[in-house]
């Protein structure tokens, strides 16, 4: 009969941080970011493009500094720059001669340095170069809400009409050009939607952690499909669960909530490695007994 | 014709056409600009001189080399012959008509019932196979095919000329590019032997002789004739290399 009161108190102390208009916020902020990175990241992770997420969001980084020095709206122009910086890394990682990796490090570490300098220069307070790169729950408004709202239908309303041509342009771009497919224009999109979808995410998970979501979700969810079509749901579902949970755990645990995402995520990267693993070892041990 | 990567020529004076229902062999070593033909066929690379003209509408089709392919990437066989219809439709689920044109082509090219699986769990043969399936999938009337044998077992290169014949006996024009002398090329009834230009092109019969051979790769090499055809010996292998200590 104790059993009672006991789930009562745990189902209050669940609900004890949705009193908070800022937790909130943070919980919708995260769990649809999370969705909107896993998504993305399926594109990201097949292509091998893990490193120009990493990247786009230290680029995105600068961007964020010279909009609070300038007083422009953050959207505007950390928008504006993490944009530019997509379209430069694609472009000069198409140039055979310097390479996709240097092309990124060249770009992202630049504009990196730019955000630390201009905050510096200009007397920032620490405690915003620590909200872009750890993100800040706390600062989340109904703005933010709005913005990774938008961003993520835009993406999901591209994925739909462009699927079997991304689709085709990621596993066979060769082939693809043949079929009068526009693989350039294909790439340079990709490039536009992660760097909107770094910026409108960043403020909750923060420019060091945002790539591990862009990754994560999506490399689990290929140990548990062969189908692409899967991936695209499988993904952004391990990602909105990863948010919402991290989000609650970081409540409870007083933990940061940007690490804590990625720590869940992380977890449920573990656990399906080691089941898909395990069913592996047995595969392989019962064509031994054939 | 003329074509460079970054101002240099890697093909140079081609100039040859290719008629409706042909089947043409392209041979010549690496980085003789087999390749590169191919992408000016199929208009991916402009020429820097001269020009490519293809018969108003012609559908035509391009089937990679195997090897490139990523076999660990995420698609059915399937996913891999339907992600071709790009154009068509706007929402991404497969139509029951689209289903039902890919399980046609899967059935003519003896695939039928693997639709569902993914493209590593196919046998050699049966992934060449998919390939040439998603090309059919355009109805083409032209079909180019960079090294359809380069990595195959001799059983699976059997399979993927036999069913290159029986695609070009029902009306589809073929070009391909090969290193297969003897495997592949000396039954076509066409091949073009290219060195950054063209050395020679007409019946195998004709072609594969020791001059024009040596001409387009370089090396002495002898020719036999086997059954009527002609089969093509490396004798550089028997008079320039050491032989392996132990190996008789």
């Amino acid at each position: 009969m104790t059993s009672v009161p006991y789930v009562a108190h745990v189902a209050a102390s669940l609900a004890e941080p949705y009193e908070y208009t800022f937790f909130r916020n943070g919980v919708v902020v995260a769990t649809i970011a999370g969705a909107l990175c896993g998504l993305l990241g399926v594109f990201v992770v097949l292509r091998g493009l893990s490193y120009i997420g990493h990247g786009l969001s230290h680029a995105v980084f600068g961007g964020a500094a010279a909009s609070a020095v300038l007083g422009i709206n953050y959207f505007v122009g950390a928008g504006l720059w993490g944009i530019i910086s997509g379209v430069l890394i694609g472009r000069i990682s198409r140039r055979r001669i310097i390479g996709a990796d240097a092309a990124i490090g060249v770009v992202t570490t630049a504009s990196f340095a730019v955000g630390l300098a201009l905050l510096n220069r200009y007397g920032q307070a620490k405690r915003s170069i620590e909200a872009v790169l750890f993100g800040s729950v706390l600062g989340v408004k109904t703005a933010d809400i709005v913005a990774v709202a938008v961003v993520s239908l835009l993406v999901v309303a591209v994925v739909i009409v462009l699927y079997r041509k991304m689709l085709y342009a990621t596993f066979d771009p060769d082939v693809a050009r043949v079929s009068s497919v526009r693989v350039e224009w294909i790439e340079l999109l990709l490039m536009v939607m992660l760097s909107l979808t770094i910026i409108v995410t960043m403020r909750v998970i923060g420019t060091l952690l945002i790539s591990a979501l862009l990754v994560i979700p999506a490399a689990t969810s290929r140990m548990m499909t062969n189908s692409f079509a899967k991936m695209l749901w499988i993904s952004p579902v391990l990602g909105a669960l990863a948010g919402f949970l991290g989000m609650n755990f970081a409540y409870h645990l007083d933990t940061a909530a940007s690490a804590s995402i990625i720590l869940v995520s992380a977890a449920g990267f573990i656990v399906m490695y080691a089941i898909f693993g395990f069913r592996g070892r047995i595969r392989i041990a019962q064509l031994h007994h054939v | 014709m003329a074509c460079a990567y970054d101002n240099a020529l890697v093909l140079q004076d081609v100039n040859f056409d290719i008629a409706e229902g042909e089947f043409v062999g392209i041979v010549g070593p690496s980085g003789s600009g087999k390749t590169t033909l191919l992408r000016a066929i199929l208009r991916t690379m402009k020429p820097v001189h001269g020009t490519i003209t293809h018969r108003d509408g012609l559908r035509f089709a391009y089937v990679p080399q195997v090897e490139t392919v990523d076999w660990n990437f995420p698609v059915t066989v399937m996913e891999v012959i339907t992600m071709t219809r790009s154009r068509s439709k706007w929402w991404p689920r497969t139509s029951a008509a689209e289903k039902k044109d890919a399980e046609t082509v899967l059935e003519q090219l003896g695939l039928a019932g693997l639709g569902g699986r993914h493209i590593r769990e196919l046998s050699g043969g049966q992934q060449q196979r998919v390939f040439i399936a998603r090309a059919l999938f355009h109805r083409p009337e032209l079909l180019v095919l960079d090294e359809p044998t380069s990595g195959v077992d001799v059983g699976t290169r059997h399979e993927v000329l036999h069913l290159l014949s029986d695609l070009h006996d029902s009306g589809v024009s073929i070009v391909l590019t090969t290193h297969d002398l003897n495997g592949l090329a000396a039954h076509l009834p066409r091949i073009v032997c290219l060195n950054k230009t063209i050395i020679a092109d007409g019946a195998p019969a004709d072609i594969i002789t020791p001059s024009v051979l040596e001409q387009t790769y370089g090396a002495p090499m002898e020719v036999l004739i086997h059954g009527g055809m002609p089969v093509v010996i490396d004798t550089g292998m028997h008079t320039n290399v050491k032989p392996i200590r132990g190996v008789s």
